[in-house]
């Protein structure tokens, strides 16, 4: 049986860990080999990498940083952040990655997702898409860093996307992220619906029942979070063993 | 020496850094006479059947690898490197390599198509990670060595001869997916 996914995330700048609230705030949060290797040892599933300033401080990835984390796990690795052409793309999977995750170039530039998706396959490329409540039961996509509304509701977007060719979503709550009051179960459940690939959640995590709600209610195919692996409140065999007892399948330890 | 086979396609970093950690020496390399004189053989895969065998082709790679595997050099196929094995896919409607007897077939019975994620493996239950949206269906029955759930029970590991072909991919599956690769190199 096809197993949940735990994903921790390290959302990068200027070569160090952060994290923030609501896209926000950031403030450090450590080394991201040190913490590649934490989370390679203690069984993550996957790990995430976000250069979360290279669209707004408009520069490519840091791709030494890449390259150095990549050596460290020996799981599936996502990276992202400020990819714009096929070439971005190229080069980040040649310093190691698995799967490249697209947002903003992908959003100004659609056909990116497809070129991408046909030149390397759509199950390494993620559509990164990063929502804000805007109405009742109505969610937009915010592009820049979660800085700029686009106008276009979540909703339409992951399907599009997924048409063009995108394998897989992260999809980030703004409202919930760094709150660690749970993930946005109605907006992952409304977005996991309605496309036929893996929808990764993002935003929120703040207890270990929090996963369950977000598997069960939210339909989420993983869960990912920051904060709560970084600064050790939760370790992944601890969440595991606990996901375990609630009866949601996940890679034993 | 080993050759991780470069055919334009696949995730040939992520092999080779599995690679090096194991300690096993290796080249990455698309040249006949290398390919001829390594001890082993892998080739790996993520992408589409169609432009797998393209490449394959359009490299002289195809002849090449039929006749190194009936030699019975030790050969891994990983994900598209097995389902290349096999003599036609779906995927594109393409003919594959025909080294084994069989087809490859679209997941029907999940809602989400690909696959992505870590699945267990029978007999043994240890987990592997997946990324697929075809499977191979052999016609020789007895060369199942493993089999996955995903709706529908699949082949995720083939075994015949000097042939060895994996569905997940060992590079990315931590220890289990390295004590496999390791077992592999150990032959070469």
């Amino acid at each position: 049986m096809l197993t949940k996914r735990i994903i921790p995330c390290l959302d990068m700048t200027a070569g160090r860990v952060v994290k923030g609230v609501q896209f926000v705030n950031f403030r450090d949060a450590g080394n991201p080999i040190e913490l590649a290797k934490k989370y390679d040892q203690q069984d993550a599933d996957e790990l995430v990498f976000l250069d979360i300033t290279a669209t707004v401080e408009n520069r490519d990835i840091l791709l030494e940083v890449v390259t150095n984390t990549a050596k460290q796990v020996s799981i599936p690795f996502s990276v992202g952040g400020g990819i714009r052409t096929l070439e971005d793309m190229r080069t980040i999977l040649l310093a190691g990655a698995d799967k490249v995750s697209i947002n903003t170039g992908g959003f100004k530039s659609p056909q990116l997702i497809t070129d991408c998706s046909n030149s390397f396959g759509s199950q390494c490329v993620v559509l990164s898409l990063d929502a804000r409540k805007v109405g009742n039961n109505q969610w937009n996509v915010f592009i820049n860093g979660g800085r700029t509304d686009t106008g276009m509701s979540a909703l339409e977007w992951a399907q599009t996307a997924v048409q063009l060719g995108a394998g897989e979503i992260l999809l980030t709550s703004i409202d919930t992220d760094g709150m660690k009051q749970g993930f946005n179960i109605q907006l992952t459940k409304l977005i996991s619906q309605a496309v036929s690939v893996p929808v990764i959640a993002s935003g929120g995590a703040g207890k270990m029942s929090d996963f369950v709600d977000i598997f069960n209610a939210g339909y989420a195919d993983a869960a990912l979070a920051a904060s709560l692996f970084h600064f050790n409140e939760l370790t992944i065999p601890n969440l595991k063993s606990y996901l375990i007892g609630q009866n949601i399948a996940v890679r034993p330890i | 020496m080993i050759t991780i086979i470069d055919y334009g396609i696949g995730n040939l970093g992520s092999v080779a850094n599995a690679l090096d950690q194991l300690g096993a020496k290796y080249r990455i390399s698309n040249n006949q006479k290398e390919i001829s004189s390594s001890t082993g053989l892998i080739l790996p895969g993520v992408g589409a059947a169609g432009t797998g065998m393209k490449n394959l082709k359009a490299r002289q790679l195809d002849q090449l690898l039929k006749q190194q595997i009936k030699f019975g050099k030790p050969f891994l196929g990983i994900c598209l490197g097995m389902q290349l094995l096999f003599e036609y896919s779906e995927e594109n409607s393409t003919q594959c390599l025909g080294i084994l007897k069989g087809r490859v077939k679209k997941f029907t019975k999940e809602k989400k198509v690909p696959q992505i994620g870590w699945n267990s493996v029978t007999p043994n239950n240890k987990y592997f990670y997946f990324v697929n949206s075809y499977y191979c269906l052999p016609q020789d029955q007895s060369i199942i060595t493993g089999t996955t759930e995903y709706g529908e029970k699949f082949a995720s590991i083939v075994s015949k001869d000097n042939i060895l072909g994996v569905q997940f991919h060992p590079e990315k599956s931590g220890p289990a997916g390295f004590k496999l690769l390791k077992k592999f190199t150990n032959l070469c």
